[in-house]
């Protein structure tokens, strides 16, 4: 019987090493309060959005949304992040590409998703003109800052800026 | 089996490598079974499996074959392409767009009378755990971090402490233009490879800023057309790496952009290289490495001298410089370390009392567990909306969610790693 059982076991699929750690990531999530998860099938622990809601800062009253998008190979390979609306970031392009560098050329397997959402959240206090993924956002942010301000609260509302369609990030 | 193996064999066949195994020498393991046993052992019993039949692949395949293991099985998802031909040396140029496992194990049964090689063109994925069972020993010969974890973690899965078969030593070869390294895993006693993912060298990766701004390279022009143009304009279309349509799109787009920042070097092949990651393979170190790898599977095979522990590294970019070292096992490897635990409970038993029991337990004492099994999610303490979501299975039955010795991974922030409960119901 115990042989039976045995065979039986082994025909099983395992839980994968990408799958325990991100179990492992997301149950020990230390998030502030002003970001929150969102798993549109919650029984799919790879695919998920995180919504920053800055209380601080330039970018306080929006709630701005990214997706998350983890392969197989995690930690090897790091999540796939993207913003899902258009916005007007010195870090963040038109198509919702990040620059944050632990996303990238800086990514290692001993970071985990509680580094990258703080790493995100860090964007909208602190954005940083010198490494820009939107150009004329950044260019905006060092020559004129009080105008910058002005871009940053009138694209948040959404509507057309410089011919680019901006989404309403306000957080209702 | 014996004469069936020696049928094929002519006076003085072996004769280099008897010299070794004819009689013990002060390294030979105290097992060792000098003369007939062991040469019976190692050319009509052991059955050995290779994985890639790439670069490293040929080599270990040649090398296995002339060494004397006569049953050899290999596994191989590729066909091969005509840039394989100056290295791998079991294909032809008619062979070009053939199965890379099925020409080199006709190659080598042509050229090594009496040596069978049994291919299996395909993913060592679509192979179950009975399949890995029936080898004595894996060598690797691989290019992807994937595939080299999921055949160590298989193996890691399948060791049976009460069946010492079960345990598979695991050699692993890769190299990386002029480096390389060999490694002996013994799954579950030595370190294994998941342990030492963290070693790996990252390829190496630009700031998608600099790709967006300010190019310098023409490898900025290359990802930028790749990461950020691709998807731009493809939005619902995944790029194929191996579609030389695709590739050309990607060429063109990088040689405008560099046009326009006046950066020179954009090539076709160049385009190919970086977005495959494609990194310039050294014949010469594929030699070494397959060698080595090779040499450890004939010690282990046979004990007649004392293998690898665990960790030869070659880097041969100055010199010639190696060095060799044990890499020690690591507690929180999601693999092979964490502690797995046979647990008996009556049917009866709610997911929430399986729980409780878990956080009475006084030997493994965790706190706030979360549980899943390979296929589920059973119970998670955290974010808010999962734990919501699998609440409603704290009031099932165990045996309801968990098929009798199936497998329940058990993550907690007070354990190193995680905890593997498999689940028998007393009945």
């Amino acid at each position: 019987m115990k042989k039976n059982e045995d065979a039986a076991a082994k025909k099983k699929p395992k839980t994968s090493a990408a799958q325990i750690r991100v179990q492992k990531d997301l149950t020990e999530l230390d998030l502030p309060a002003t970001m929150k998860t969102n798993f549109p099938d919650p029984a799919d622990l790879l695919n998920f959005t995180l919504t920053i809601t800055p209380d601080e800062g330039m970018y306080k009253g929006g709630a701005f949304t990214f997706s998350f998008a983890i392969n197989t190979n995690y930690p090897h390979d790091p999540p796939k992040v993207k913003c899902t609306q258009t916005i007007y970031h010195p870090n963040v392009d038109l198509e919702g590409n990040v620059c944050l560098n632990i996303l990238r050329e800086d990514w290692k397997p001993v970071l985990n998703l509680n580094s990258v959402m703080v790493g995100l959240q860090y964007l909208f206090l602190e954005p940083n003109p010198d490494d820009p993924l939107n150009k004329e956002a950044a260019l905006e942010m060092t020559k004129n800052r009080d105008q910058f301000l002005n871009n940053v609260k009138s694209t948040m509302r959404g509507g057309y800026f410089k011919s680019v369609q901006y989404d309403n990030v306000l957080a209702r | 089996m014996a004469a069936a193996a020696s049928s094929s064999d002519w006076p003085g066949r072996y004769h280099h490598i008897d010299q070794i195994l004819d009689k013990p020498g002060p390294r030979t393991d105290p097992g060792f079974l000098a003369g007939d046993g062991v040469k019976d052992f190692l050319r009509g019993q052991a059955k050995i499996l290779v994985i890639g039949a790439g670069g490293l692949g040929c080599e270990i395949l040649a090398n296995l074959a002339l060494t004397g293991f006569k049953d050899i099985h290999v596994i191989d998802m590729d066909t091969i392409d005509i840039s394989n031909l100056n290295r791998q040396f079991l294909f032809r140029q008619k062979d070009v767009g053939k199965p890379k496992a099925t020409v080199a194990a006709e190659f080598i049964m042509k050229r090594v009378p009496g040596v069978t090689v049994t291919p299996y063109f395909g993913k060592i994925q679509d192979k179950d755990e009975e399949y890995y069972m029936q080898f004595n020993l894996v060598i690797c010969g691989l290019d992807s971090v994937e595939a080299r974890r999921w055949i160590n973690a298989t193996l890691v899965n399948m060791v049976d402490p009460e069946v010492p078969e079960s345990l598979k030593p695991l050699i692993d070869g890769g190299t990386e233009g002029f480096k390389g390294q060999a490694r002996v895993i013994l799954p579950g006693i030595t370190s294994c490879y998941e342990c030492s993912l963290d070693m790996l060298n990252k390829q190496t990766q630009f700031p998608i800023c600099t790709i967006a701004n300010t190019p310098r390279l023409p490898e900025h022009c290359i990802e930028w057309a790749s990461v950020l143009e691709w998807p731009r304009v493809f939005a619902d279309k995944k790029l194929d790496n191996d579609d030389p349509d695709d590739i050309d799109w990607l060429y063109k787009t990088a040689l405008n952009r560099a046009r326009e920042f006046k950066i020179e070097g954009v090539t076709w092949s160049l385009t190919q290289g970086v977005v495959k990651n494609i990194i310039p393979a050294i014949a010469s170190t594929n030699a070494i490495i397959a060698a080595a790898c090779c040499n450890e599977a004939f010690k282990i095979a046979t004990s007649s001298a004392a293998f690898l522990n665990n960790y030869f590294m070659l880097i041969g970019t100055d010199g010639v410089y190696s060095y060799t070292f044990e890499h020690e096992k690591r507690q929180e490897c999601p693999v092979c370390g964490g502690e797995a635990l046979d647990l008996a409970i009556s049917p009866e038993l709610t997911l929430e009392q399986l729980i409780e029991t878990l956080t009475e337990r006084q030997d493994i004492q965790i706190k706030k567990p979360s549980l899943s099994t390979p296929t589920k999610q059973l119970y998670l303490q955290a974010p808010p909306q999962l734990e919501q979501a699998t609440r409603p299975n704290l009031e099932k039955k165990v045996s309801e969610l968990v098929p009798p010795s199936g497998e329940v991974t058990v993550t907690a922030s007070t354990l190193p790693f995680s905890l593997s409960l498999r689940i028998a119901y007393t009945s």
